[in-house]
């Protein structure tokens, strides 16, 4: 099995996914006492926060890659570009989702939108979701590339004021966990977070190999059917 | 009957929807592997077609 993983890092990758995500499981029902405020449904926290941090850190991503893409010209860039912001697009739907069940518990209501930080995520992934609109209405070439680059890059200016919007808009319905003093809650919490974002960041990042794979076979057998018309 | 509180179904909910949505994400990625492995084959087929009826015709002509 080592010389197995060694050959295929993405099944390793995959392995220690699904250990960490185990463990998170375990961790969040068998081991975190129960939030003293909020009561049980604060477990959603573990799960809302890590996949929320996962969808900014691949939209961040996309648009790293697509500025490696404007400036260096970086092979591949575009891609790993497209298939980042395809990752940030799904976490984001889950961060919507999981943020919904977790507001309707917690504050009777599905959706507020006094709450600048859901409102702003909300247009953040709106944003990212229109990019695929553009990716799929223009022709396959350069000038897609550069087109879904800029894109990609005007999205990232979006991510801090998202994350920030709770901090800037002063509005406490939201909690506020993660604060200049560090993190408001015990050790036992603060470690079954951390379990749980890598958890949730390994995940996505196999999820990413394993498409970016596909996408790689699927350019590459399109050039060989072109070759051999 | 297990008496289930409304927070334990949100919690169960918001759980079941992270591990729904990469199980159909994880199945479609599955199908289209499927998809491209199908169109190697094909492909390796239409490569390989026209050596083995050259390797044929090399085997027909007569020596001597």
């Amino acid at each position: 099995m080592g010389s197995r993983t060694r050959e295929n890092p993405l099944a390793a990758l995959a392995a220690l996914a699904g250990l960490l995500v185990a463990a998170s499981v375990g961790l969040i029902f068998f081991y975190v006492p129960t939030d003293a405020d909020q009561g049980f449904s604060q477990r959603i926290f573990y799960i809302h926060v890590p996949v929320a941090l996962t969808a900014y850190a691949f939209f961040a991503w996309g648009a790293w890659k697509a500025l490696r893409h404007l400036w260096k010209r970086e092979p591949g860039a575009d891609l790993e570009s497209y298939v980042a912001i395809h990752q940030g697009v799904i976490f984001g739907v889950l961060t919507l989702l999981t943020g919904s069940l977790w507001a309707k518990i917690s504050w009777g209501h599905w959706w507020l939108w006094s709450e600048s930080q859901l409102v702003l995520f909300l247009v953040l992934f709106l944003f990212y979701g229109a990019y695929f609109m553009l990716r799929y209405s223009v022709e396959p070439g350069p000038a897609r590339a550069n087109m879904c680059a800029v894109y990609a890059l005007f999205g990232v200016v979006l991510i801090p004021i998202s994350f920030l919007a709770i901090r800037l808009a002063n509005q406490l319905i939201h909690p506020v966990v993660f604060t200049l003093q560090g993190p408001q809650m015990s050790g036992s919490m603060f470690f079954t977070f951390c379990v749980s974002l890598a958890a949730m960041l390994t995940l996505a990042v196999t999820l990413f190999h394993v498409e970016l794979a596909g996408k790689r076979l699927d350019s590459r057998l399109r050039e060989l059917r072109e070759l051999l018309a | 009957m297990l008496a289930v509180t409304a927070a334990e179904k949100y919690v169960a909910a918001a759980y079941g929807i992270v591990f729904l949505v990469v199980l159909v994400y994880v199945l479609i990625i599955a199908l289209k592997l499927g998809r491209l492995e199908r169109e190697l084959d094909e492909l390796t087929g239409r490569v390989r077609q026209p050596r083995e009826a050259e390797a044929q015709r090399r085997e027909q002509v007569p020596v001597g």
